[in-house]
């Protein structure tokens, strides 16, 4: 059986106390800047901040991932570097990078520490996530979320490095690391600039009638009946007009997220080694509740005993919840 | 009161004119010392606010007769009750019920899920929303519990009351 690791968010210190006691084996997390995949208003740490938290994680036994997954622009690349020295002078036990700029530097510069594939990267084939693993010794993969589990089982078989897998949160819809509607729309990229719909673009609007409506850079990208549930204000997730549906439809996918929680038994038996959880930019709250109940569920596994889930709709996007890929290729 | 209240902003809200304006004066001193204290206690707050320390928001308990305006400038601290009809423009208003904004302050509950579910309404600037809610998710512990406890065993229990009066919102995920 793979060791099953609990991968958890921390978007603040806090966060991180409470992914830690709540039971994670891992937590992951970013400096204030654009060197990670959520540069959110407010959120992430200071390298004051993350020394403090490295201490806290390592003396209950957590290790401590550093996201430095965004990719540099053009002559940009010093930020990445200096916070890939602030992490290993830290002592963070990985990096989870995307570009190949700074999975080089990190392989040269700080070979001890060791290399996680960010989902950023959107490695899904054998031969891609071998390359990573031969050129930067790369020791684990998060896979893109649009394989099937006999196609995670497929490639487990055919690389030398780990598996990590998404099981909860937010389910952006198109090839990881490589979407640039955000950017269309806003002129700030997801992938360089480390955030998707940025706070500063967006704006909720109550109508006379009790609807929603959020706008993106001035677009309305969705409007929420009085008694509809909510999604986030990305342009994936957005309901469109065009001829042929003149009432709108949501063109790429619906606010949901992602819940494997009934499949984990069949991800272990995959040989997934760990999985992550989602949500960075969300509350203690959360991070409590959905950390609890993943570790309760790994127990419950580990111990051969059936795993109970918890109910985590009310968490979910939309309120609403899918198992994506995982399931079938059907899907959307 | 009614624990209900629509979150509409166009809703008819409790208390007239007069009713509100002698709420905010009852309240305001207690609010004053609670801001205070809270700050004294979690100064690393302000840094996450960023620029928005001097943004005017406005707190909407929609079942209160008042709306609470915050500026959160260390240097010139802002808490105050006022009359919904005389609120200053707000840089961004959150609105909600009492219990549920009180649990979002504590992370008893999850502000995107509260979104989500269309129970906690947001308008004006996004940012500055963002960057509160993410300074007060960084506070350890309970302010409800501080603030309950600057007022010694009666404090307790009135937020002990306060939570009993609002049995759906003090719930948060059940974790199995
Ligand atoms: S628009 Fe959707 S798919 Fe694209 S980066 Fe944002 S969340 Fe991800």
């Amino acid at each position: 059986m793979s060791l099953a690791e609990l991968i958890c968010p921390s978007g603040t210190p806090a966060a991180l106390r409470t992914a830690v006691d709540a039971g994670a084996d891992a937590v992951y997390c970013g400096f204030q800047d654009a060197t990670n995949a959520r540069n959110f208003p407010g959120l992430n740490f200071t390298p004051d901040e993350l020394e403090a938290s490295v201490a806290y994680a390592h003396a209950k036994g957590t290790k401590v991932l550093l996201a430095l997954n965004t990719y540099p622009p053009a002559g940009k690349v010093d930020l990445w570097r200096q916070a890939a020295d602030t992490g290993a002078r830290l002592g963070v036990d990985a990096f989870i990078v995307a570009d190949m700029g700074v999975a080089h530097y990190i392989a040269r510069t700080y070979p001890a520490v060791r290399l996680h594939l960010s989902v950023q990267a959107a490695a899904s084939s054998p031969e891609a996530i071998r390359y990573y693993c031969e050129n930067f010794g790369i020791k684990r993969v998060v896979l893109p979320r649009i394989l099937t589990i006999p196609e995670i089982r497929q490639i487990r078989k055919e690389i030398p490095c780990e598996i990590e897998t998404f099981i909860f949160g937010n389910h952006g819809l198109m090839v990881e690391g490589r979407c640039s509607l955000t950017n269309y729309l806003t002129g700030q990229s997801t992938n360089m600039d480390g955030v998707c719909s940025p706070a500063s673009d967006v704006e909720y609007t109550r109508q006379a009638d009790g609807s929603m409506s959020s706008q993106l850079a001035g677009f309305t990208i969705d409007c929420f009946g009085p008694d509809e549930k909510a999604g986030y204000p990305t342009i994936c997730k957005g309901r469109y007009t065009a001829p042929h549906r003149p009432d709108g439809y949501y063109a790429f996918e619906e606010p949901i997220s992602l819940n494997l929680s009934r499949l984990l038994p069949d991800l272990i038996d995959a040989g997934v080694h760990a999985f992550k959880i989602e949500g960075r930019q969300r509350s203690k709250s959360y991070v409590r509740g959905v950390v609890s109940a993943f570790r309760a569920a790994i127990d419950d596994i580990r111990a051969g005993r059936q795993a109970n889930i918890a109910n985590l709709v009310a968490l979910t996007e939309g309120q609403k919840q899918t198992q994506g890929a995982f399931e079938t290729k059907k899907w959307r | 009161m009614s624990i209900g209240a629509d979150i509409n902003p166009h809703a008819p809200r409790p208390g007239n004119a007069v009713v509100s304006r002698l709420a905010c004066a009852l309240v305001q001193p207690i609010l004053s010392r609670v801001v205070r204290k809270i700050a004294a206690r979690h100064p690393s707050l302000f840094a996450r606010l960023g620029p928005h320390q001097r943004t005017d928001f406005l707190i909407d308990p929609v079942e209160l007769p008042f709306a609470l305006h915050l500026q959160p400038d260390p240097q010139a601290l802002i808490f105050r009750a006022v009359p919904r009809d005389a609120a200053p423009p707000a840089g961004a208003t959150i609105r909600g019920r009492f219990m549920l904004l009180l649990e979002l302050v504590d992370s008893e509950e999850d502000g995107d899920a509260a979104f989500f579910s269309r129970d906690l309404e947001v308008s004006g600037d996004t940012e500055a929303v963002v960057r509160l809610r993410n300074a007060l998710d960084d506070v350890d512990g309970s302010i409800a519990e501080e603030t309950a406890g600057m007022f010694g065993p009666v404090g307790r229990a009135i937020l002990a009351r306060l939570r009993r009066a609002y049995p759906n919102h003090s719930e948060g995920p059940d974790p199995r």
